[in-house]
């Protein structure tokens, strides 16, 4: 097949592109989401972003709200941000962060003035946002303007057969083409973590990765109370037929086919080093991964299943495959690309992974996924340790 | 042929099976996907779909191998045929 060299996107003001155009109305904390919600109650067409944190928190673990706050302002799929917080500095950093990539943003803080005056100073605001927003036009991108991010769930043995090389398959493809990519889940790489080392593309990206995965290992080895049975994998991986957490990690590792990952990410950190792979050290909770990518700047995101995760983002667009006949059977409107075939060898991984480009790409130009269509907005904050 | 059962690697130990489930002695058709060659076997237990046969008789201690590598230890002996699963293998680990 050859491979569309453009898709239609949302140029912004710093030269990224986005997939999706949304206006969104972002608290600062927790006991801001009411007041963001008031607001894209009666601003039809912009979104808010509700999450349970950002108070009293401290260190790295403030850090990581900040930089998932303000990347996910920053991230192109979203032409114009409203920050509302509870107090004016913590809103300010967030806004002055956003501002950097040009797009409108304005902040809103409640004390003083209390939920109703907020609310009716961020609506107005809100409306002039998305009314500007909605003349943008799509306009030709070049290919290299996608920023694809990856991660399975729900995952069973069919994933790593089928779906997650399926997607390695589109890395192996796309990745000559300049795009980004990003692939997470540190804890669910134990077992091949060995082997992931070894695609560093430099010594320096390989020790990277193995002081992250051993890391993360450490932490999950002090605070486990049993084997981890029934976290890792999951009741759904084990009814699915994933016995052993190598198992799963074997398969998860499929999704990066061939390539050599240039660098080691932190939690939501945007990517410098240009075109190629990353490794970014995330949890393996579909949610929580999503929403650091998107917040890293990702406009597009893979997601294969097994048994069925049926997980979306406010943000970035979440495609779903699944190579599991039950699976399309039993929740099809789940599923935005069917790979099923393979396991009945009537596709070979070559026509799968052009399958899901051409999805990839229809999708880039706007196409809902079926996340998007059944309403599906996880935003999920992670949190590295408790507030003070 | 119809594909029963698909072997990632050659080394593999372990099945997995990508029909609705196989019946006890039923002959099995199997393909490995890494030199594209085809082999037999007959399955003990019923196993659905997704889930591991063992290709050979395994006792404890030994090694599962998919994907070509190390995916866990046999923690009660299984013999060429049965279903492979957290009943008879465990983590290295964790």
């Amino acid at each position: 097949m050859e491979i569309p060299k453009s898709f239609l996107g949302y140029k912004r003001e710093n030269g990224r592109a986005g997939t999706r155009n949304h206006v969104i109305i972002l608290p600062v904390d927790d006991i801001s989401n009411a007041c963001a919600e008031a607001v894209a109650n009666n601003i039809k067409g912009t979104i808010a972003l509700p999450h349970s944190y950002g108070r009293l928190q401290f260190g790295a673990d403030l850090e990581l709200h900040f930089r998932t706050m303000i990347g996910t302002g920053c991230n192109p799929n979203v032409a114009a941000v409203i920050v509302i917080g509870i107090e004016p500095k913590w809103t300010k950093k967030i806004v002055d962060g956003i501002a950097k990539t040009g797009k409108p943003v304005e902040g809103f803080h409640i004390e003083r003035t209390g939920d109703i005056g907020t609310t009716m100073k961020a609506s107005k605001k809100a409306q002039e946002f998305v009314m500007w927003a909605s003349e943008k036009q799509r306009e030709e991108c070049p290919l290299s303007d996608l920023w694809i991010s990856v991660k399975c769930g729900e995952s069973d043995t069919t994933s790593g057969l089928a779906a997650n090389p399926t997607v390695g398959n589109l890395m192996d493809k796309l990745e000559p083409l300049g795009v980004h990519l990003c692939f997470g889940e540190t804890s669910e790489l134990t077992g091949a973590e060995q082997v992931c080392a070894t695609r560093g593309a430099t010594k320096e990206a390989s020790e990277k990765f193995m002081n992250t995965w051993s890391s993360y290992n450490d932490f999950i080895l002090k605070e486990a109370t049993d084997d981890l049975s029934e976290s890792q994998p999951t009741a759904g991986n084990i009814a699915g037929g994933l016995t052993t957490i190598e198992e799963k990690a074997f398969g998860n590792f499929q999704k990066i086919g061939n390539c050599k990952f240039i660098d080691v990410l932190e939690p939501a950190e945007e990517p410098t080093k240009g075109k190629g792979l990353y490794f970014m050290d995330t949890s393996s909770a579909a949610a929580e991964c999503v929403t650091l990518q998107a917040a890293a700047g990702f406009n597009i995101h893979l997601f294969p299943t097994g048994q069925g995760n049926i997980v979306g983002n406010p943000i970035e667009p979440v495609v779903k495959l699944t190579a599991n006949p039950l699976t399309v059977k039993g929740m099809g409107e789940h599923i935005d690309c069917d790979v099923s075939k393979i396991l009945s060898r009537e596709m070979n991984l070559s026509e799968a992974g052009d399958e899901l480009i051409k999805t990839t790409l229809r999708v880039a130009n706007g196409r809902l996924t079926c996340a998007e269509a059944l309403g599906h907005r996880e935003f999920v904050m992670t949190k590295l340790y408790r507030s003070a | 042929m119809a594909t029963d059962i698909i072997i990632h690697d050659k080394k593999d130990n372990v099945g997995v099976v990508v029909i609705e489930k196989i019946t006890p002695k039923q002959d099995c058709a199997c393909w490995i996907m890494e030199d594209d060659s085809s082999t037999n076997i007959q399955s003990v237990d019923e196993i659905p779909l997704g889930h591991k046969i063992a290709m050979v008789d395994l006792k404890e201690g030994d090694t599962i191998l998919k994907y070509g590598h190390d995916i866990g230890k046999v923690v009660k002996s299984i013999k060429k045929g049965e279903h492979v699963h957290v009943h008879n293998v465990k983590t290295k680990k964790w």
